[in-house]
């Protein structure tokens, strides 16, 4: 009872400031917009080359889109808590008795609130203006399988940010594990297109499986094995990601 | 409501860093009891923080243990933070975040209702100069209002005992006067222990009932203001005197005073130094009415705080206060 309600305090708190500056939420979502204006066109050609997974093009792009809005919003919050870190926000949080995984769920549910709402206009102008078809519980799931990567990631990046405290340590941190990880999920085009080996370093990839399983939904229904596979996955990516964040925030020197 | 608040047993703390390690806390041991105004002094490095920081649940002491608010630093650091208010030397508040709202969270951390806590923020606010700012955002404030709210934020929750960690830095004269009467209030309305630090003497003197004196890491001596200057430095006195007879008589008495040092004669003028001045005096004048002897003026001069780090540890600490000062200009 006391976790929940230290853990809306924090929420509550991170989210008033998120939206008084919602600038970055903006941003993050122009982003996917732009791919799916300017690179979505590209691939419309494409989906008859050979090997070329079942389902529209749309049905495989935005999906990925959707995994990177989520892993690029979230694991760049990392940069915010170093902030308040400095401007000592976490120490005195941290001489309250407040528990010290509320501390860290506050914050990550704040960025997968976030990330519901532009996961939820992304697919809406994907569907509105791009024609993408898809079952509307699908949409729906797909939102959400990509809410709690992105909590996942979020989850980890705090960690990450508190144990580093530096943004000139944490930046490079976050680049090397985010390009590799994502050109090796098959994002932007299905992996079914690239050689062997290629394949099989991205199926070690837990974000392929995550992709994979959203493209399912969108194609067929909710029961593939795919879909199972990229929630399972994706819940065990959440369940990493807090028991490190919270050990973080509740190790003495943080 | 226990009567010891603090009880510190052989704490202490070492910073392992890759090259080397830096023993801030060498091992103190003190005891704060209920209601008092303790004060940590000494120069920037000596390990004021760090104690702070243990005492408060925030670092693990590499060695030692104490009872902070009657629970156990290690088996109960709950406890701890449930009784202790803190105000970090460095800040508290996000810069886009308004005042009021900061506060309020704050005290909601503490299971405060939001109604109370908005009433003892505001409560707060105008008792520490704070009109007017509730719903400012902080990164609009002054530097002393800033650090007034920090202190606001400690307070908010109405702890038994607080630790103030260098307080008064960043406050100009007259906000440091207001800030020394409102920990004064504490005490003496809410019967809350203040456990302080600071690198400046006359905020230790003025504000504190005792004094720990910590350089590189080691308490070197403690007591009241007045015992830790009595103890170490003695009281100077500079008698005047109308003509060269009486100086010579006068030292030869002063040379039988107990404890005082060998009197220094300048003209009509002599200097001495004696552990109690106001106590020396009088049986001095008594002896220079028999020997029919007057002065013409009389000083006894209290020694300083800084006299008292001097003694200790052969360094000023008013070298130290040049140096903030510096830095806060650059
Ligand atoms: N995180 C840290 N890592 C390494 N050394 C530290 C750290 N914090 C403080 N120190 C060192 O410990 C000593 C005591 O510091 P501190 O407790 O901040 O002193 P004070 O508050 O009295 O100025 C200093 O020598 C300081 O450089
Ligand atoms: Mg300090």
């Amino acid at each position: 009872m006391r976790f929940m309600t230290d853990t809306w305090l924090v929420f509550s708190r991170a989210m008033r400031l998120s939206l008084r500056n919602p600038v970055w939420v903006i941003l993050g979502l122009m982003q996917p917009i732009l791919y799916l204006t300017l690179f979505g066109p590209l691939l419309e050609p494409v989906v008859n080359a050979p090997g070329f997974p079942p389902g529209t093009a749309w049905q495989v792009f935005v999906p990925g889109l959707l995994v990177q809005l989520a892993v690029f919003g979230a694991a760049f919050a990392g940069f915010g808590l170093i902030a308040e870190w400095r401007a000592g926000v976490v120490e005195r949080m941290r001489v309250t008795p407040a528990g010290r995984g509320a501390l860290l769920l506050g914050r990550v549910l704040r960025d997968v609130v976030v990330i519901v709402v532009q996961g939820a206009m992304l697919s809406v102008v994907a569907v509105v203006f791009f024609g993408l078809e898809a079952p509307i519980g699908s949409l729906i799931a797909g939102v959400a399988v990509v809410a709690l990567l992105g909590g996942a990631f979020s989850a980890l990046s705090y960690g990450a940010a508190l144990k580093l405290k530096s943004e000139d340590s944490f930046a490079p941190v976050i680049n090397g594990l985010l390009l590799p990880v994502l050109l090796l999920s098959g994002i932007l085009l299905p992996m079914a297109l690239a050689p062997g080996w290629l394949q099989t370093v991205a199926d070690i990839n837990p974000l392929t499986h995550v992709v994979d399983g959203v493209r399912a939904m969108y194609i067929d229904d909710l029961s593939s094995n795919e879909v199972w596979i990229g929630t399972a996955v994706t819940l065990g990516l959440l369940l990493v990601g807090v028991l490190y964040g919270s050990w973080v925030f509740r190790k003495e020197s943080a | 409501m226990p009567e010891t608040m603090i009880e510190s047993r052989g704490l202490r703390r070492v910073y392992r860093t890759k090259k080397h390690e830096v023993e801030a806390v060498r091992g103190v041991d003190f005891t704060v009891e209920r209601g008092e105004i303790v004060g940590f002094l000494g120069p920037n490095g000596a390990g004021k923080t760090t104690t702070l920081r243990m005492l408060t649940t925030l670092l693990e002491p590499t060695g030692g243990e104490a009872i902070v608010a009657g629970s156990d630093l290690r088996l109960d650091p709950v406890g701890v933070r449930r009784s202790i208010g803190y105000v970090a030397q460095s800040g508290s508040t996000d810069p886009e975040a308004r005042a009021g709202e900061e506060i309020v969270d704050h005290a909601r951390m503490y299971g405060i209702e939001a109604g109370t806590a908005r009433g003892n923020g505001e409560a707060l606010f105008e008792q520490l100069d704070l009109d007017g700012m509730w719903d400012r955002q902080c990164k609009t404030l002054s530097g002393g209002q800033r650090r007034r709210l920090d202190i606001a934020m400690g307070l908010v929750h109405q702890p038994r005992l607080i630790f103030l960690d260098e307080p008064s830095t960043g406050l100009d004269p007259q906000s440091r006067a207001n800030l020394w009467e409102h920990i004064g209030r504490l005490r003496s309305d809410l019967d809350t222990t203040v456990f302080l630090t600071t690198h400046y003497m006359d905020e230790a003197d003025v504000l504190c009932d005792r004094i720990l004196v910590i350089d590189d890491g080691a308490i070197v001596a403690q007591g009241t203001p007045d015992e830790l200057k009595r103890r170490v430095a003695g009281d100077s006195v500079v008698l005047d005197f109308g003509d060269q007879r009486s100086t010579v008589v006068v030292a030869e008495l002063v040379s039988h005073l107990d404890g005082a040092t060998d009197p220094a004669v300048e003209g009509t003028q002599v200097r001495f130094q004696v552990p109690d001045g106001a106590s020396a005096l009088p049986l001095l004048l008594r002896s220079m009415v028999e020997r029919d002897v007057d002065a013409t003026g009389v000083q006894v001069h209290r020694p300083t705080l800084d006299d008292v780090f001097l003694t200790m540890t052969g360094r000023s600490l008013r070298d130290e206060d040049q140096g903030a000062t510096d830095r806060a200009a650059a």
